[in-house]
């Protein structure tokens, strides 16, 4: 296994949400606050990291024409613990992600690890591809609504930043702005990556 | 007083609230089979099924596990029984309606992990839905989602050939143009039925 490609991938050249195109649904629609984001975050690189152990675990238990089932119900388990927790030690944010913590479920971030990864490798490369994954996705989310929070708002982390006679970008915040958010951040990282890679083309045709 | 109840909810669900342009559910499949208006319009019509459906079975597993003391499985029942139905379905229409699962068949499994259908029964149960007026929300959720996929693909269908920046090419164009049809959408934000 190898940590530093795992991070990379994670991160960068294989984010979950910009370049695997995956669970958009709740990066769209929690993105408002960063408050919201870092909750939402955290949330699913725990539950993550938790079904990539599991499910690597059992990878060699579990019949392959039911697999996906089995991810499912792994999967719900920990979500509804995870769901509990919040609405017991943090019930303003619980409040405020409302309906897409239970959908965590659904994320196709989740299950797509767990078909592409977790059922295939050892449980330790498993867990460091959870935790790699989950950061991935928080970053984009800390990213997008510090951007939609700094410019709809005026405020970050609920503190205030911009001067008082600045007017919010209220499109921005509304459901509008979290599609035009993601798609311009998507653009951005193909973009980015179309350049790095041309880069690294030249370079060996120089070598060459 | 119900009847205008009901309006209000497939008023809400199909234009003021849509699942796609105002709640974000749903995501996945719209941007995915949207390349295409004639699949979209497949993809709408099994989801709309499977909604209305699936507000109806999981309000009577609601009941049960209420009465049961287990609320806390909610998350976990409705995926299950989420699941078993649309596997149901596939084995029922290949039976019976050969020529409709042909036409749906591909998006069938697809479905399970539509985040609209867990959604609706999650927001049934939150919204204190009796069993008709989830059964007319599943069901106008999922009109609101063919709506939404349809006007979304006419639209594709005819700037596939535009020339946009390389880089915008394939998802971020197709999350730009769903971002102005919900821009769109926001000028019916103010519709409400009048009281009767």
């Amino acid at each position: 296994m190898n940590l530093k490609k795992q991070f990379k991938e994670g991160l960068i050249t294989q984010n979950p949400v910009l370049v695997q195109l995956l669970g958009m649904c709740s990066t769209m629609a929690i993105t408002t606050s960063i408050a919201n984001a870092i909750g939402m975050g955290i949330s699913v690189t725990i539950i993550l990291t938790l079904s990539n152990i599991f499910i690597s675990l059992l990878r060699k238990i579990i019949p392959n024409e039911v697999r996906i089932a089995c991810y499912i119900v792994v999967i719900a388990g920990f979500v509804t613990m995870v769901d509990l927790s919040l609405q017991a030690f943090f019930p303003d944010l619980a409040k405020s992600l409302g309906v897409f913590i239970p959908l965590i479920v659904v994320n196709c971030i989740i299950l797509g690890r767990a078909e592409a990864f977790a059922n295939k490798n050892t449980v330790l490369a498993s867990a460091v591809d959870g935790i790699c994954q989950g950061i991935g996705y928080t970053l984009v989310l800390i990213i997008m609504s510090a951007f939609r929070e700094l410019f709809g708002a005026g405020k970050l982390y609920g503190f205030q930043i911009m001067p008082a006679g600045y007017t919010p970008a209220l499109l921005l915040i509304l459901p509008v702005g979290g599609f035009l958010c993601l798609g311009v951040l998507i653009a951005i990282m193909q973009w980015a990556l179309d350049k790095s890679a041309k880069k690294k083309a030249e370079k060996e045709a120089a070598e060459k | 007083m119900s009847v205008t109840k009901l309006l209000a909810i497939s008023l809400g669900a199909i234009l003021t609230n849509n699942f796609i342009f105002a709640q974000f559910l749903g995501i996945c499949p719209f941007l995915g089979v949207s390349k295409k208006s004639d699949t979209a319009l497949g993809m709408g019509l099994a989801v709309t099924f499977v909604m209305g459906l699936a507000s109806a079975i999981t309000y009577g597993v609601n009941i049960i596990l209420v009465k049961l003391h287990l609320e806390f499985m909610q998350t976990v029942a409705f995926i299950l029984v989420i699941a078993a139905l649309v596997q149901f379905i596939e084995m029922f229409l290949k039976k019976s309606v050969p020529t409709l699962y042909t036409a749906l068949g591909i998006y069938l499994p697809l479905i399970t992990t539509n985040c609209a259908v867990l959604g609706v029964a999650l927001l049934n149960v939150q919204n204190n839905y009796n069993f008709i007026q989830s059964v007319v929300y599943g069901v106008t959720g999922g009109l609101g989602f063919l709506l939404a996929i349809y006007l979304f693909a006419t639209i594709r269908e005819r700037t596939q050939f535009c020339d946009y920046p390389k880089s915008f090419e394939g998802f971020p164009i197709a999350l730009i143009t769903a971002g102005l049809i919900a821009l769109a959408f926001m000028g019916f934000s103010g519709l409400q039925v009048w009281p009767m």
